[in-house]
């Protein structure tokens, strides 16, 4: 079981790595992509089956191609020359490593290192789906509300500007 | 299966490339992408956190992060949405040509 973690750490750390550094954005898109797989497959490693095919689900097959399409959308010609990141970016790194430091230390120090795993739960989708019908029900209507003006602002925003 | 804190510090490393690309990077889009990994390190840390929890078996995590994943897509759809805008306007995804509000 280490050695899968390890290797779909490593995958998934790499292509984000990649995701936000390299020149081109189609490659950008797709190594993002390759980080939502990695990302699937830790939830499916941690009994969320139902989380895990969700990730597969929304991520690999709509943001991901959301973002593809942006890209294609905005393509321009500022290409090349131009210095890839903003001129501040050595204050970019260091928060990120400063905020990363902070996160290690305290998950180091926490008493997160010596929990033991709970026995497997019983998470089937039936469950998960009584849940969100009962207990969950308010919230839910809340996010389709919510999903329903994302989508409509999302067409208005983006619509085209009417020539004056 | 790995201990709990192997998955906080994974999760911790990806959040640190999510807001190194979003500070750094000078695209829109890209900045959208850090944004993205950075809410799912958080989804990751939900997950473990349920998992290695005292009750896994309420399934109070798993709905929590079926929830995240709507809002994080509401809200990539509206951000690209807005850089489609933005690009329209200005004929650039370039942040630091961005500098005006009333264009």
């Amino acid at each position: 079981m280490q050695t899968t973690y390890f290797i779909i750490a490593g995958l998934t750390l790499g292509s984000a790595l990649a995701a936000v550094s390299l020149r081109n954005l189609v490659h950008c898109a797709l190594c993002l992509t390759v980080t939502f797989a990695g990302l699937a497959a830790f939830f499916l490693q941690l009994d969320a089956q139902f989380v895990g095919f969700a990730q597969i689900l929304v991520y690999i097959g709509a943001v991901a191609i959301l973002i593809v399409f942006a890209i294609l959308l905005t393509r321009s010609e500022e290409g090349t020359a131009q210095p890839l990141v903003a001129g501040s970016w050595l204050v970019g790194v260091s928060v990120a490593m400063l905020v990363l430091g902070v996160l290690v230390i305290s998950t180091l120090t926490s008493a997160a290192i010596d929990r033991k795993l709970p026995p497997q739960p019983d998470v089937s989708v039936r469950r998960i789906g009584e849940q969100l019908m009962t207990q969950y029900v308010l919230p839910l209507e809340v996010m389709a509300l919510l999903l329903t003006a994302a989508l409509i602002g999302a067409v208005i925003i983006a619509l085209q500007e009417k020539k004056r | 299966m790995s201990p709990l804190h192997h998955y906080l510090i994974f999760s911790a490393l990806l959040f640190a490339i999510g807001l190194a690309g979003a500070l750094t990077r000078r695209n829109a889009i890209l900045v959208l992408i850090g944004i993205e990994l950075m809410l799912n390190a958080a989804n990751l840390n939900f997950i473990a956190f349920w998992r290695y929890g005292p009750h896994p078996e309420a399934v109070t995590g798993v709905i929590f992060v079926i929830f995240s994943i709507g809002i994080a897509a509401a809200e990539a759809a509206v951000g690209l949405a807005l850089v489609i805008g933005i690009y329209r306007h200005c004929q650039t995804t370039n942040l630091d040509k961005m500098n005006s509000l009333k264009g």
